[in-house]
């Protein structure tokens, strides 16, 4: 629970990590990659206040410590979800797999829920993984990772014939949420690799399923935005917006939460902090007093309104929904109140 | 002699645009060096927001680099590399022989010259480029029928436009002064009573492209000169 100026919020972190990119767990010959890699998300810290950074040996592996404290002490964290990201190509033993996930989570009762992954290319081994994860951890959850490299394939999309299985499995399991990321993603090479077409073909085929798009399909935002408004089973997972944006960039992101709340509308909005990129507590706390710089200009006048309990459900709500996480009763809203996305069929860019 | 030289070539490095945002790479701050010898043999070094940008991109952002600067008055050999990129060197080697993408990653991709993907981001950048040119039209106090009755010649002179110009241009839309000035990406003309839906999807597909350029500077800023100046930059 998170409390501020007297008003008392919710709070799931519904994208969050502890990993391990130390020298340490980098696979020999594959440097250049893991060092690469975490380096890059480290300049993605750089982007939230200057006081939250962190030096690159504390990035690279930051402690139990750390966590609980940045977490759940400081940030009011009431549950985690833990988005398992393998990388054993570059990781030995992983960037953050459900495995070192869960130890943590065992520590922590009730708190941190372990997401866990599936890639199609594995095939019927991978089906049978999954199927062994989902008892061991008792997943709800998926993270899918597109952009991970496998025995010389460099991605995968959520279209391929190949995922039908695992989708089935996913149903079977009871496993409903599924998080999508595309990562810094180069496949297929010579298409634009992060177009969310797959993930609007996938959620077409599968309305059972929940399909969570980490990050908001960034870079494409747009074409996210015209995916969700039309599948009602396509959320939009915060993480990198309200970091990345919401201090390094007010304005953008004052117009990218407006045309969220207008596409994919408050309901269906999710916070991720993506702990250790950036702790939480700077970002629910500049949340909670977010509104549009100047709500009256032309900017930002059609733009749907933000009030206390649009944040309550982005702040937590939406996702203590999504997994069924008990929330106590005084940090309820009162009833189903708020402005949800739009409806009208959007117009593709290259359909237009 | 060569400082003149150095002249032309930055200039026509300013030509060259981020497919992606739609923006030169000289204002991006992608070029980091640019060295020309007595003999006119250029160096253009480029340096990406990180080490993973999409190689599709990078490779049409060196590539025309490349083409740019080959044939300026006192130019003699042209060297374009991409610095710290997990695909450089497969690019780099490519570009050195004069290759196209699939010389870059043979056996990975049947696309030479990666036109389809350079058209959709024309089409998406001339989209956000109407948009602004729209909305400041409304503002001005246009109606919704003089703006989608308006002309290309209608249009003001700056750099928008000029930018609106050139891609209906390279997307083989007419661009004629008397030409519609908002179309559809087809090329069809907006119509009045779409330009209501028209300008909540245009002003969503500019956002994204500005809110990714605000990321792609504040990472280069954070990677290469560790401060991170907040003030937005104005399209």
């Amino acid at each position: 629970m998170y409390e501020k100026n007297g008003e008392k919020y919710f709070i799931v972190d519904g994208h969050c990590h502890f990993w391990d990119a130390s020298p340490e767990n980098w696979v020999k010959g594959a440097e250049v990659y893991a060092k690469g890699w975490i380096e890059c998300f480290h300049a993605y810290m750089g982007l939230g206040p200057p006081e939250t950074h962190w030096p690159i040996e504390k990035f690279m592996k930051y402690s139990e410590e750390d966590f609980v404290k940045d977490v759940f002490e400081d940030g009011g964290v009431d549950v985690g979800i833990f988005q398992s990201t393998y990388l054993k190509e570059w990781y030995a033993d992983g960037f953050n797999t459900a495995e070192r996930n869960a130890a943590m989570a065992a520590k922590h009762p009730g708190k941190l829920i372990v997401n866990g992954r599936w890639d199609p290319r594995e095939g019927e081994a991978g089906l049978k993984q999954l199927e062994e994860d989902a008892k061991r951890y008792n997943l709800q959850g998926v993270k899918l990772y597109t952009a991970e490299w496998y025995k010389g394939s460099r991605g995968w999309t959520l279209a391929d014939e190949e995922c039908k299985p695992f989708y089935e499995k996913c149903k079977e399991l009871g496993i409903k949420n599924l998080h999508v990321h595309k990562g810094p993603t180069i496949w297929p090479l010579d298409k634009d690799a992060f177009d969310p077409k797959d993930v609007d073909i996938a959620a077409t085929s599968n309305t059972e399923l929940n399909f969570i798009i980490e990050h908001v399909g960034l870079p494409r935002i747009e074409d996210f935005c015209f995916m969700a408004t039309q599948e009602a089973n396509v959320y939009a997972g915060l993480s990198v917006v309200i970091g990345g944006l919401m201090f390094a960039r007010p304005r953008f992101f004052a117009k990218v939460m407006g045309e969220l709340l207008f596409w994919v509308g408050e309901d269906k909005m999710l916070f991720g902090s993506d702990y250790g990129i950036w702790e939480p507590k700077w970002q629910i706390d500049g949340f909670i007093d977010w509104d549009y710089p100047d709500p009256d200009h032309e900017e930002f006048s059609d733009f749907p309104r933000v009030n206390a309990a649009t944040k309550r459900k982005i702040l937590g709500l939406n996702a203590a929904k999504l997994y069924g996480i008990d929330v106590p009763q005084e940090l309820r809203l009162p009833d189903e109140s708020g402005t949800p996305g739009a409806k009208e069929d959007a117009q593709l860019v290259e359909s237009a | 002699m060569s400082e003149s030289t150095r002249e032309r070539v930055l200039e026509a490095l300013d030509r060259v645009i981020d497919p992606e945002l739609d923006e030169p790479i000289t204002t991006l701050r992608f070029v980091s060096s640019c060295e020309v010898t007595s003999d006119g043999d250029v160096e253009v070094l480029l340096r990406l927001p990180t080490p993973q940008c999409a190689p599709n991109f990078a490779f049409l952002m060196a590539a025309d680099a490349r083409n740019a600067v080959r044939g300026l008055p006192g130019v003699r050999g042209v060297t374009v590399r991409l610095q710290d990129h997990y695909t450089g060197d497969q690019i780099n080697a490519a570009l050195g022989r004069g290759e196209g993408f699939t010389g870059a990653f043979p056996g990975e991709t049947a696309d030479d010259d990666l036109e389809a993907l350079r058209e959709l981001f024309q089409r998406k950048a001339l989209i956000a480029r109407q948009s602004t040119l729209c909305e400041a039209l409304l503002a001005g106090g246009a109606s919704v029928e003089q703006v989608t009755a308006s002309r290309i010649a209608d249009l003001p002179e700056q750099p928008e436009t000029q930018r609106c110009l050139q891609l209906r241009k390279e997307l083989g839309i007419a661009s004629d002064p008397d030409s519609p000035a908002f179309v559809l990406p087809n090329g069809d003309p907006l119509l009045a009573d779409q330009l209501q839906r028209w300008r909540r999807t245009a002003r969503l597909v500019r956002t994204s492209l500005e809110a990714n350029g605000g990321i792609c500077r504040s990472l280069l800023q954070v990677r290469h000169e560790r401060s991170l100046d907040t003030e937005e930059v104005a399209r």
